[in-house]
């Protein structure tokens, strides 16, 4: 096998236990005298526990134990917040993992019952007596930020006051003086405001969150199954909140149906589960239900955003002015505090030379579900910033959006450019990712077809997204620097048995992305063994290395990084080994295609195979040379990586019925090199449908009390299969320069550009009948309403 | 009370006594131990646990064990023929029809309905047959691509 598997579109090696039904997923798992949990969720948004009664529940029948906050408490330390912002006044809420006096959210938890069914656990629960003292709820994040707003914490975990929800208020500043920019701006050109609901979302994997927890009490040690994103960030998070040391506790991250961020986030009812199994010495396997998922597995972007762009005359953006409360949910998630912040307004210069910036944020406690990283998270809320600014200057200056964007794109470079928030970006063309884009879809024309007018009651409108997205994260010192509770670097330990076959151990934890293949190809591509010889272990943190998890587009990024200098440093002891077998000088060794041969003569050779061979017998080694052949690796990135690209949405809207339909979409991506581009393709479809969901019909919607209205898949509008058309993916191809492979990464990239691109062809097509904003999602309705407004006024 | 229940799944005789209120997605993981079919909602939105009942689809989270009493159920496990996947397998893994793999038993056998009822579907007709199965990750495109691919090849092995 040559190099040449490095780009090339082999079949997924996870796929053949996923059709057969032969995966085992945590839910899948049964384990000899295994109970099951059900935990019981408050189902207010706010109140005060006056009373809790167990004993009917106790009697039940096969119920084992009902523990309530009054068991853990102590014994299960508060649930712990992973990302501390500096110099942004964080107040960390205390979070403990039992609610016992006061409840915050729908799906606290106050108490869990074990039985031997889980159907007789879930009977059960509706013996438990809780007595509520209902208190104001509030969960508009800028209400919640108001004077006189309900107030969820007293005190933060410091034992500092909490006041006006505010769980931290950070800025980012950078440029020249931002103020005089508006200021010149407003005396003579143009400056744009806009108000932006990033509507909170829910991220509902397939497969909903679960544990199971299985304790020896002889050597306690505890074995963790869990559906998550990061097996070895939740071990940690895992020994801190229950106190198992860490050299006995082992995570293991089975097969897991799809995440999204969701399964970043240590949840109480992981360590709940935890907690039974210890008190009872028995398995107990807990998995949410979809309503549960709901209510308690953390939800997405809810940002209120006020932002201004100002710009000359001519087109060109001279200021950016942003002011967003970010909902954070009743407590503080592991991750949440980078994600409005780092991941948001870092990323605010986007594809453009903006010389000044400023954004506050505003970290605020509501009474929703906590928030955490979704798909993106982040960078799609200041994507669409950027580019419904953009394309509202276009209007207002009567310019098309494609010739503002030309107009205020950063040049064409390739290694490094520093923008105004100071991050580096390493390697981009934005002029020319968006130039083929028009090219490929004939933008120019479909523009003159829309200016024929609508037909039969139906508007055309096209929608534009140049985006530049930081994944890859990243180099610890800045994760360290940035309050991050962990590294961001990876590691693989590759090793050859003697038969030449390979084992990979490595720290990421794939959950869809396909990387067991694409790890396997890069094996393959850089020592030349058969892609079939490759074997990837993964999520286990017993039996692979240290990995900080499968998020922010990273694993492949900088786990595939760790992995290719890992066979890098084989190849180069094999050339060693090589040249001894040969009886030449390691200086006049070649190496092609999986052969170590002697410059100019290609028959005396040894290959991998014969090396892996003598290296594990050790019969005859050069000097020095230890036996075996494997290596080990740890990958500290450099930098981030910076992937980009320019997306086309074209819509119809039905003015009679507000009715929206996405007739076309094409995908812009550069990703640098594609190690698989059908796995790539597939990161973009699936990614840009999320997006789409976005703008057209997902969003969680609360009522006054603070209850989830859509608290279940019949109220929540999942994008659909008959809702879409055929997505055309297309790609250009910028290595990073600091990357060993020059790939980039490419699992959010679709939904950070979608939303963006199909909300400005819906208010495109709206223009010529007055409608100018309309909050997402664009459903029939609002839609139907804001034209009849703009049309009755 | 517990009421006897027959139910062949894949070819395998089961006989037990259970709750009338026990689904059949549970009856085939619990007490069939088949634990391919999934269950991804509550309110029987998502599909994941489709099986065929005599051939014919069904969501397994609404039909209860009791309901099946007598028929003939398959579930993803049953579908390949010995070693040799279904054709449907074969193309969902060709065309990269999935990616966490959750969605998979029961859109592939939603799939398979749909070639039943219709042997080449357009792309919109595939698009409006699985409607009712919902998949997270791969914005539905490969997997229409893959039921097409399988329509073509089962409509040539026919011939
Ligand atoms: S489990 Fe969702 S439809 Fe049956
Ligand atoms: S492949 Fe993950 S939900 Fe469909």
């Amino acid at each position: 096998m040559s190099s040449r598997i490095f780009g090339s579109r082999i079949r997924r090696r996870e796929d053949p236990r996923l059709i057969t039904g032969s995966a085992v997923y945590t839910g899948d798992i049964e384990l000899p005298g295994m109970v099951h949990a059900a935990m019981l969720r408050c189902g207010h948004a706010h109140a005060r526990i006056t009373r809790i009664a167990t004993e009917q529940a106790e009697a039940a029948p096969g119920v084992v134990a009902v523990y309530t906050g009054v068991d853990t408490d102590g014994v299960l330390q508060p649930m712990p917040c992973a990302w501390l912002l500096p110099d942004a006044e964080l107040k960390i809420a205390p979070y403990p993992c039992i609610a016992k006096d006061v409840v915050r959210y729908t799906g606290d938890v106050v108490a869990v019952v074990v039985a031997e069914s889980a159907h007789e656990a879930y009977d059960a629960l509706d013996l438990i007596e809780v007595d509520y003292e209902p208190l104001p709820a509030v969960i508009d994040p800028e209400e919640a930020a108001r004077a006189g707003a309900p107030e969820l914490h007293a005190k933060d975990i410091n034992g500092d006051d909490i006041s006006g929800n505010q769980a931290f208020h950070w800025t980012v500043a950078g440029g020249g003086d931002v103020e005089l920019a508006f200021a010149e701006a407003e005396a003579d050109g143009v400056v744009i405001k806009e108000r932006i609901l990033q509507q909170r979302l829910i991220p509902n994997a397939m497969e909903t969150r679960g544990a199971v927890a299985q304790y020896n009490r002889a050597t306690g040690e505890l074995t963790l199954w869990n559906t998550t994103q990061n097996p070895h960030i939740l071990r940690f998070l895992c020994s801190v909140v229950t106190g198992v040391p860490e050299d006995k506790l082992r995570v293991i991250a089975p097969e897991v149906g799809g995440g999204f961020g969701s399964k970043i986030a240590a949840y109480p009812a992981d360590f709940v589960t935890v907690f039974c199994a210890m008190r009872l010495g028995r398995p107990v396997k807990w998995i949410e239900s979809r309503s549960e998922n709901y209510q308690a597995t953390t939800h997405g972007r809810d940002h209120v955003q006020d932002v201004e762009l100002a710009a000359t005359k001519d087109g060109r953006i001279t200021g950016l002015r942003c002011t967003v409360y970010a909902g954070m949910g009743a407590y503080l998630s592991t991750a949440a505090p980078g994600i409005p912040t780092i991941l948001h307004g870092l990323m605010l210069s986007g594809c453009y030379t903006i010389p000044a910036l400023k954004e506050d944020v505003y970290g605020v406690y509501t009474n929703g579900v906590p928030v955490e990283a979704y798909r993106g998270a982040g960078r799609p809320e200041a994507t669409f910033i950027l580019e419904r600014l953009v394309d509202m200057l276009a209007n207002r200056l009567g310019m098309d959006p494609a010739d503002v964007r030309i107009k205020n794109f950063i040049p064409k470079f390739d290694d490094g450019h520093e923008v105004v928030t100071t991050l580096n970006y390493d390697s981009g063309d934005y002029p020319g990712a968006l130039s083929k884009l028009l090219e490929h879809t004939g933008y120019r024309a479909l523009r003159e077809r829309q200016r024929a007018g609508p037909s039969n009651g139906k508007y055309m409108g096209l929608g534009l997204t140049s985006y530049v997205e930081i994944c890859g994260l990243g180099p610890s010192q800045v994760a360290g620097a940035i309050g991050f509770q962990g590294g961001l670097w990876e590691s693989a330990i590759v090793r050859f048995h003697p038969t030449g076959k390979v084992h990979v151990f490595i720290g990421a934890s794939p959950h869809g992305q396909g990387e067991e293949t694409t790890f396997a190809q890069i094996v393959a591509s850089e020592i030349g063994v058969d892609v079939a010889d490759v074997k990837i272990f993964h999520g286990d943190t017993d039996s692979t290395p240290m990995g900080w998890g499968t998020y922010g587009s990273r694993t492949t990024a900088v786990g595939g990084a760790a992995l290719a200098l890992a066979v890098r440093k084989i190849r180069d002891k094999a050339k060693v080994v090589a040249a001894h077998l040969l009886e030449a000088s390691v200086e006049d060794m070649d190496y092609e295609d999986g052969k170590f041969f002697v410059k100019g003569s290609p028959d005396r050779a040894k290959t991998i195979q014969d090396v892996a061979l003598m290296a594990n017998v050790a019969w005859t080694l050069p000097e020095g040379v230890e036996a075996g052949l494997e290596a080990t690796t740890f990958y500290d990135p450099p930098n981030f990586v910076f992937p980009y690209g320019a997306h086309l949405a074209v819509v119809e809207v039905d003015a009679r019925t507000g009715h929206v339909e996405l007739t076309g979409y094409t995908a812009l991506d550069d990703c640098g090199p594609q190690i698989n581009p059908t796995i790539v393709e597939g990161q973009v479809h699936g990614g840009v449908v999320q997006g789409v969901g976005q703008a057209l019909w997902e969003g969680a919607a609360y009522d006054e009390s603070g209850q989830l209205v859509t608290g279940s898949m019949l109220d929540y509008a999942l994008p659909r299969a008959d809702q879409l058309p055929d997505l055309d993916v297309i790609s250009t191809v910028t290595p990073s320069p600091h990357h060993p492979l020059g790939v980039k990464g490419v699992g959010e990239a679709g939904t950070i550009a979608s939303t963006a691109a199909v909300y400005n062809a819906v208010m495109d097509a709206l223009r010529p009948l007055g409608v100018t904003r309309v909050d997402m999602p664009l459903t029939p309705e609002r839609v139907w309403r804001a034209i009849q407004e703009a049309q009755g006024s | 009370m517990k009421v006897p229940v027959r139910i062949t799944v894949n070819g395998r005789r089961f006989e037990h006594e259970v709750e009338p209120r026990l689904l059949l997605a549970h009856y085939i993981r619990d007490l069939g131990g088949l634990t391919g079919t999934k269950v991804g909602c509550d309110t029987s939105q998502c599909g994941s646990c489709t099986v065929l009942i005599d051939g014919v689809s069904a969501k397994s989270c609404t039909t209860l064990a009791v309901q099946a009493d007598g028929a003939n159920v398959t579930t993803i496990e049953g579908l390949a023929d010995g070693d040799a996947l279904h054709p449907l397998q074969e193309s969902f893994w060709d065309r990269h029809g999935l990616q966490c793999g959750f969605c998979t038993p029961g859109m592939i056998l939603a799939a398979y309905e749909l070639l039943r009822t219709n042997a080449s579907p357009s792309d919109a007709e595939i698009r409006h047959g699985l409607e009712g199965n919902l998949c997270r990750c791969t914005g539905y495109q490969n997997i229409v691509r893959a039921v097409r691919d399988a329509a073509a090849q089962m409509a040539a092995a026919d011939q």
